[in-house]
């Protein structure tokens, strides 16, 4: 959908994904719809950003999971820059799969093992995955680690506690640099940083987009910072997407209620709140489950058919895709 | 009134003593909501369990005091010594999790009466606590579900409501609504604006989400490394911020519908463990001089009720 020519791969495409999460034992059992018949199709000929937000429980780290072959999803498929990574049919190997995505995790301090230095993990990664050399390994190291504003003699040998929670998570983002992905899929990776670092980091995505053509798949419930990075955006609720298109137009100009829902209650820094209450959500398990549109039940247009047949998609004259009957 | 008096408290650790709060030094007037801004580490949660009078070990208070401004029943001024006993009743903190404050093997109801007034019986109180509970907007149910029965927006809202039960004085509120979706957030905020307009109570709220502060404090206290750097009115300080920190860190925040590039401020915090001196945030201010590096500034008041601690207020 971005940019146009006989060059278009395909970044991100997912057929129906779906992931049921079963809890409890035999008497209550409750399913969780996680990520429930997601459709995506994210076409570009150059390294974009994908934004993917949503509150708490909706599903997106659940989708992060499936793309990165972590859980294995109940149905459907996902294709990533022409790999199948999620699915039933002929998958690439564990190595091909992290030559072409890379993760990047919320808490740096739980991604590296206290008990070992951090570039342990870059040269495991070099020797593992580049399948390079001892000594070719450490150019790689080098060269990742100062594309992210360090050098690899301040890192050497330090366990993560001697750094600070920007410095580790830009190590983390080195040592997913390191077999040269088509793609990170970066997990709220800056939600455990300090506001008067979390730019820097920001402001990394796009340097490396540009230079080492990585496309981010950028996960989180900041609107503000997924505004300033990503191409385009896909908003999720209770596990479906509600909404997906150009990130400028979605959140300057929201068409579906939940959209414009979440952009009235973020605060921002440069309008005030309109002082009205709003609806808050019933119990949450049932929404999961839910035959009909998800939102229905705080929805302020929702009508009859909203409770029972599940919106498809509407393609607007923009290019968005907005999952309401009512868009 | 509230007085904060050269506040100095300090850690005890293996490794010696570390001083979270050095020397704030603040009247703060009544009836407001006070924002209390600034990074991890910085202080604004030590200086909230010393307002609070919640200083036990490994805190400990190692210079100044609070005056509250009101007192108890002989007379005597509320002050760091004797607040405890001013505790639910005058004075209330809501903390961050609700979850791990509430008992979960009590019902909400037998947790309100607990700190009930010892004159009443418990079924007075119990229904006083129905009436409070139905004003707030909460559904009566909730008062006899189990804490794990409620969302997390449910339960903080009941923590807002044991918080306020006695119309304090004071409220203290510790990153309230931190764990909470955007959408429950913007709903618990105004409860709280709402409640602090009836009762014309002092909050203070400490985040680190200046969103949360630019919509709903109405002075703002900046702090930066165990130092308060400014204060004033929230307009002014998001407007015509004094200190370069408190710019740097209102410039740094993207937000939706503004284009602009932005830039994170370069370096980090310093330790508090190291021998610092000058102004802490001299070696990532782009205007500092010898001047910064050597003599630490003093709070000042530079406009009418706008406090900023910058030798080059003026200048910049």
């Amino acid at each position: 959908m971005m940019g146009s020519g006989y060059m278009m791969k395909t970044v991100l495409k997912t057929d129906s994904l779906k992931k049921v999460y079963k809890l409890g034992g035999f008497i209550r059992r409750v399913r969780i719809d996680a990520v429930d018949d997601v459709n995506l199709d994210i076409k570009s000929d150059q390294p974009i950003i994908i934004g993917l937000v949503g509150e708490s429980g909706c599903g997106k780290t659940t989708f992060a999971k499936v793309i990165l072959r972590l859980v294995e999803p109940t149905s459907g498929r996902a294709i990533v820059y022409d790999r199948l990574v999620a699915g039933k049919g002929d998958k690439p190997t564990k190595q091909e799969l992290l030559a072409t995505l890379q993760p990047i995790f919320q808490n740096p301090y739980e991604a590296f093992s206290s008990y070992r230095t951090v570039d342990s993990y870059l040269r495991e990664t070099a020797v593992r995955v580049n399948q390079l050399s001892q000594a070719e390994a450490v150019d790689a190291m080098e060269e990742a680690l100062t594309s992210v504003g360090l050098e690899y003699g301040d890192v050497r040998g330090k366990y993560p506690n001697q750094f600070s929670g920007g410095e580790l998570q830009r190590v983390s983002i080195a040592r997913a640099l390191i077999p040269h992905p088509n793609i990170i899929i970066a997990d709220e990776p800056v939600s455990m940083i300090d506001a008067s670092l979390r730019m820097n980091v920001i402001n990394l995505f796009l340097t490396l987009k540009q230079e080492y053509e990585t496309s981010f798949l950028y996960i989180t419930h900041d609107l503000a910072t997924a505004y300033y990075i990503s191409d385009c955006i896909a908003v999720m609720y209770r596990g479906c997407i509600v909404e997906f298109g150009d990130a400028k137009a979605v959140l300057t100009d929201p068409q579906h209620p939940y959209t414009k829902l979440l952009l009235e209650s973020i605060p921002l820094t440069n309008r005030k709140w309109d002082e009205e209450q709003i609806a808050m959500s019933g119990i949450e398990i049932e929404e999961y489950q839910f035959e009909g549109c998800k939102f229905c039940n705080r929805c302020p247009i929702a009508e009859d058919i909203c409770n029972h047949q599940r919106p498809d998609a509407v393609r607007k004259e923009d290019g968005r895709d907005v999952y309401c009957h009512f868009a | 009134m509230i007085k904060l008096n050269n506040i100095v408290a300090s850690y005890t650790t293996v490794r010696g003593q570390v001083t979270a709060v050095d020397g704030v030094n603040l009247h703060v007037p009544s009836g407001y909501i006070v924002g209390i801004a600034g990074e991890s580490g910085c202080g604004k949660t030590t200086l909230l369990r010393v307002l609070y009078g919640d200083v036990s070990f490994p805190l400990s208070l190692k210079a100044g005091s609070v005056q509250y401004g009101f007192c108890n029943d002989d007379g005597e001024e509320a002050t760091s010594s004797n607040i405890r006993q001013h505790w639910f009743k005058r004075i209330s903190y809501i903390p961050q999790s609700s979850m791990s404050s509430l008992n979960p093997v009590i019902r909400i109801r037998k947790q309100f009466v607990d700190f009930r007034d010892s004159k009443k019986g418990n079924a007075e109180v119990l229904a006083e606590v129905r009436a409070y509970v139905k004003d707030l907007g909460l559904p009566p149910e909730a008062i006899d579900a189990y804490p794990h029965q409620l969302s997390g927006g449910m339960r903080q809202r009941v923590m807002v409501a044991m918080a306020t039960f006695f119309k304090p004085d004071i409220i203290l509120a510790d990153e309230p609504t931190t764990a909470l979706d955007v959408v429950v957030q913007k709903g618990i905020l105004l409860l709280l604006m709402n409640l602090q307009e009836q009762m014309k109570n002092t909050i203070f709220l400490v985040t680190h989400d200046m969103g949360v502060h630019y919509q709903i404090a109405h002075k703002m206290l900046i702090m930066y490394a165990a130092k308060a750097v400014e204060f004033g009115d929230s307009d002014a300080v998001f407007e015509e911020s004094l200190h370069p920190y408190t710019r740097m860190l209102i410039e740094s925040l993207p937000t939706v519908g503004d284009d602009r590039m932005r830039q994170g401020v370069s370096g980090r915090p310093p330790s508090l463990w190291d021998d610092l001196h000058g102004c802490r945030f001299a070696p990532r201010c782009l205007l500092a001089t010898e001047l910064c590096r050597v003599e630490e500034p003093a709070l000042k008041e530079y406009k009418p009720g706008h406090f900023a601690a910058c030798h080059y207020v003026e200048s910049s």
